[in-house]
């Protein structure tokens, strides 16, 4: 690709301007947009990282104190329980929802009666609020009226589910209830790409005598591997900016010991006052997720550049 | 009489071992209905529970399992979530935050998703220069956390007068959806012949006229599943709702959350689990009866950037 123009192949091979169009009304029409969002997501993190550069309490002031706030930030206690804790939620969070939603994606994928219904089921928490998710799971997850009272009903006297008030554990109801409200997602995005799979192949594999498994661990799993890597992607993505779900079920707690960045920035900026370490804790969570989506973004764009193509 | 018994033994053998094949096929479907039941069982679970205790008392919700049928029913915590429970210091219900609601979403999907076909038209349909920089940048704006855009905005609202009020969200909503509307249609309309668009030109059709003559008619599924999407992500919303709203003024999600943390003494929950309830009722109808526009509406939003 040449580096000089910016039109891109695809537009580059659609008809030549007629002169109707010569004011160009579709850049126009654009521009509007395009001004609001330059200054609203870009002009907006351009003034937050300068704020991160202050030392901001209440207001904003510009006093600039360098890197500072970052260097309080990572010898922050809190700040640290937090990102300790946003890696331990989303890859519990990510492996169990991958692991469920591929095996829910198979199992469907068996010419199965009323499929559609149990699709609907499976996706439904998709629709709901994380605010009414958090609330239904911490009913559930209290030990006093949800799963160990029912278990202890059961007669079950030892048991013990109080996840939810230990302070080791506490975020890992954030994985449970993360997986409900995903896992069906997961599992539609496997399944598109498990309709996509070449019936031929699978075939010529059953008539090579290979079993059910082999099939799925040898063949077909390797080749999901676009859906896989969307859903690795989309799935880290949502477990950065999780915030509502942690704000529902645990509200950071028990102390602060299932505080995730999000909820460590809406706490600094919004409750204690310290607008400029909320900064500073805003652009880190930027960079993660630069760091994850814009290499996705660019794969998908230059892939669809590809198909136009041939 | 030998031959007899060979042909039996032989059928009978041949009986025997198709039997044990169907027996294992049978035994493997049952395997993976059971298997499908219980994952059902594991999504429907939570949903099944809160409706239960919403209609429960509180004795029944003291003395009862989570999973234990409401044996005498009653509505009573349902009309106290909607009309008179506490949310912070005023006991009014859900019943006003639901307005509110409703007077932020409708214009921001409406507003939102029209000038989204309208970009994503201009995007797709068009070639200016710059243009795949200018989409590459709206784009980013999809993805871009609103943690690191909380302060100015809150100084923008306060600088417009609109902090704390629905015009403040519905202004919002409508910018921060701009970007994924822009994508849904821009995608959809790529797919969109270009020849269509050229014969329109042929035929002395300008920009707008093209657009509401000939695009506009073609979009209806897009529309739908934008609108749908729209309408879950804002009537779910809680961040921008609780960061820059209070008391009277929030939306339905942050009412909730203050419904469900505002308790001295015994915790309603039969009163929680019913306004919990009430609160996801709009989206959950809508996820029933299209489904299958909200699912594509994921799927584009997932899978095309």
């Amino acid at each position: 690709m040449s580096t000089k123009t910016i039109t891109p192949p695809d537009l580059a091979a659609s008809p030549p301007k007629p002169k109707r169009f010569r004011l160009s009304p579709a850049a126009l029409t654009i521009t509007p947009t395009f001004i609001l969002v330059a200054i609203s997501v870009y002009g907006f993190i351009g003034w937050s990282t300068v704020i991160s550069f202050t030392d901001s309490k209440f207001f904003p002031k510009y006093d600039f104190v360098g890197l500072a706030q970052y260097y309080r930030l990572w010898e922050s206690d809190r700040w640290n329980t937090s990102v300790i804790n946003l890696v331990l939620f989303s890859v519990g969070f990510s492996v169990i929802s991958l692991l469920l939603g591929l095996i829910i994606a198979i199992f469907l994928d068996q010419k199965v009666r009323a499929e559609g219904a149990l699709r609907m089921i499976y996706l439904y928490p998709m629709a709901i609020s994380l605010i009414v998710t958090g609330i239904a799971w911490k009913w559930i997850l209290n030990p006093g009226t949800g799963i160990e009272h029912l278990l202890k009903g059961w007669g079950f006297e030892n048991a013990s589910f109080n996840w939810l008030v230990d302070p080791n554990m506490a975020v890992y109801t954030l994985v449970i209830a993360a997986v409900w409200q995903t896992a069906g997602f997961v599992m539609a995005i496997f399944l598109a790409g498990l309709r996509g799979v070449d019936a031929e192949i699978v075939k010529a594999a059953q008539l090579e005598g290979a079993g059910a498994f082999r099939i799925y661990t040898q063949i077909i799993i390797p080749m999901l591997r676009n859906s896989m890597f969307s859903a690795i992607v989309i799935l880290i993505y949502q477990a950065v900016r999780s915030f509502d779900l942690v704000v529902a079920l645990t509200n950071g707690g028990p102390g602060y010991s299932s505080d995730l960045p999000t909820t460590f920035m809406y706490n600094s900026t919004f409750l204690r006052g310290q607008m400029a370490q909320g900064s500073a804790s805003a652009v880190m969570i930027l960079l993660v997720v630069v760091a994850i989506v814009v290499p996705y973004l660019y794969g998908e764009f230059k892939r669809e550049h590809n198909d136009n193509h041939h | 009489m030998n031959t007899m018994t060979t042909i039996t033994e032989s059928a009978t053998g041949i009986d025997t071992r198709a039997l044990r094949r169907n027996m294992i096929t049978l035994v493997r479907r049952l395997a993976l209905y059971a298997a499908l039941i219980g994952f059902a069982a594991f999504f429907l679970m939570p949903l099944v529970v809160m409706v239960f205790a919403s209609f429960k008392d509180m004795d029944a919700i003291a003395h009862t399992s989570i999973l234990s049928f409401p044996t005498h029913p009653t509505v009573q915590p349902w009309v106290d979530a909607w009309s008179s429970a506490c949310v912070g210091t005023s006991c009014v219900g859900l019943r006003g935050f639901y307005w509110n609601t409703i007077l932020m979403v409708v214009p921001a999907v409406v507003i939102s998703s029209l000038i989204g076909a309208v970009n994503g038209y201009a995007l797709s349909k068009f070639s200016f220069r710059g243009a795949n920089l200018v989409y590459g940048l709206i784009l980013f704006g999809t993805f871009a956390p609103y943690q690191v855009m909380l302060i100015p905005i809150a100084k923008m609202l306060a600088l417009f007068g609109l902090s704390n009020g629905i015009g403040g969200l519905i202004l919002l909503h409508t910018l921060y959806g701009l970007p994924m509307t822009t994508m849904f249609f821009r995608n959809y309309f790529m797919t969109v012949p270009q020849d269509l668009i050229k014969a329109a030109q042929v035929d002395g059709a300008g920009f707008w006229t093209t657009f509401l003559l000939i695009i506009l008619p073609m979009s209806t599924p897009m529309i739908v599943v934008t609108v749908i999407w729209q309408f879950t992500g804002i009537w779910n919303d809680f961040l921008f709702g609780v960061s820059f709203t209070s008391g009277s003024s929030t939306p339905i999600m942050v009412a909730l959350n203050n419904l469900v943390s505002t308790s001295a003494g015994e915790r309603p929950y039969n009163i929680h689990m019913a306004g919990a309830l009430l609160s996801a009722l709009p989206t959950l109808v809508v996820y029933v009866l299209a489904g299958k526009y909200f699912v594509r509406g994921l799927m584009a939003g997932a899978v095309k950037g």
